[in-house]
């Protein structure tokens, strides 16, 4: 299935990408799966996506846990806790 | 019920007389300003950069405006947010809110605030005579926002 990626702030900074159309190997993915998945990219990947720090993610642009399952089409973003205000 | 993100400044005081424009059913108006302080945990701040997500950052102001109206009787509100590079003493986020009596004003104002500081996508980044740094997430910010969950 296919999927459009977002990244924000220290995510979008570090991974150097801010968007992306992935076509992912098969149809069963939710975002704790698309995260180990993307941490096979490299060590920066793992840091940032499976490390310490906190990351949030939204499909659709709502917010949705580890265990939220991506569909063909969704738009799927990482990003840290928000700070805005 | 009115959600703008912008990089340009705010007039508080146009923003209020619009929201009461053509209404006589107001008898309160409660606004919150937040504004970049110069001093943050001990740095001297020069610059603050906000990102957004476009999209879902208005659709997440939009959504906390009617928690807000479901909770409390409120006749109109208003949430204005800045992006991109402000300077120490700019405004950065607008909250106007109207209601018959000053209690639900009051209360859904506070209620909106605590929610966009922890669920609406701004990020932000403080530029000090040291360098850069993404700005962390308070548990306080949490905290304030939870209470919200058990109080009414």
């Amino acid at each position: 299935m296919k999927i459009k990626l977002f990244y924000f702030a220290r995510l979008k900074e570090t991974l150097k990408y801010s968007t992306e159309d992935l076509e992912l190997p098969d149809e069963s993915f939710t975002i704790l799966k698309l995260k180990a998945f993307l941490a096979k990219r490299g060590d920066v990947w793992g840091q940032m996506l499976m490390g310490k720090l906190k990351v949030r993610a939204a499909i659709n642009h709502e917010l949705v846990d580890d265990k939220a399952v991506i569909n063909d089409g969704d738009e799927v973003a990482f990003f840290p806790p928000v700070t805005g205000g | 019920m009115t959600v703008r993100v912008q990089t340009e400044d705010f007039d508080v005081g146009l923003e209020i007389n619009q929201l009461r424009q053509a209404r006589k059913d107001i008898g309160a108006v409660v606004s919150f300003v937040g504004l970049v302080r110069d001093l943050n945990e001990g740095d001297d701040v020069t610059q603050l950069t906000l990102e957004h997500y476009p999209g879902m950052t208005e659709k997440s102001l939009s959504s906390i405006i009617n928690q807000a109206k479901t909770r409390w009787n409120i006749l109109d509100a208003l949430i204005v947010h800045r992006v991109g590079t402000l300077q120490p003493s700019d405004q950065i986020v607008l909250v106007v809110v109207s209601s018959a009596h000053r209690g639900d004003a009051f209360s859904a104002c506070e209620f909106m605030m605590d929610y966009l500081k922890t669920e609406a996508p701004f990020w932000k980044k403080e530029a000090n005579s040291k360098g850069e740094h993404w700005i962390e997430a308070k548990s306080a910010d949490d905290m304030a926002r939870d209470r919200w969950k058990i109080e009414k």
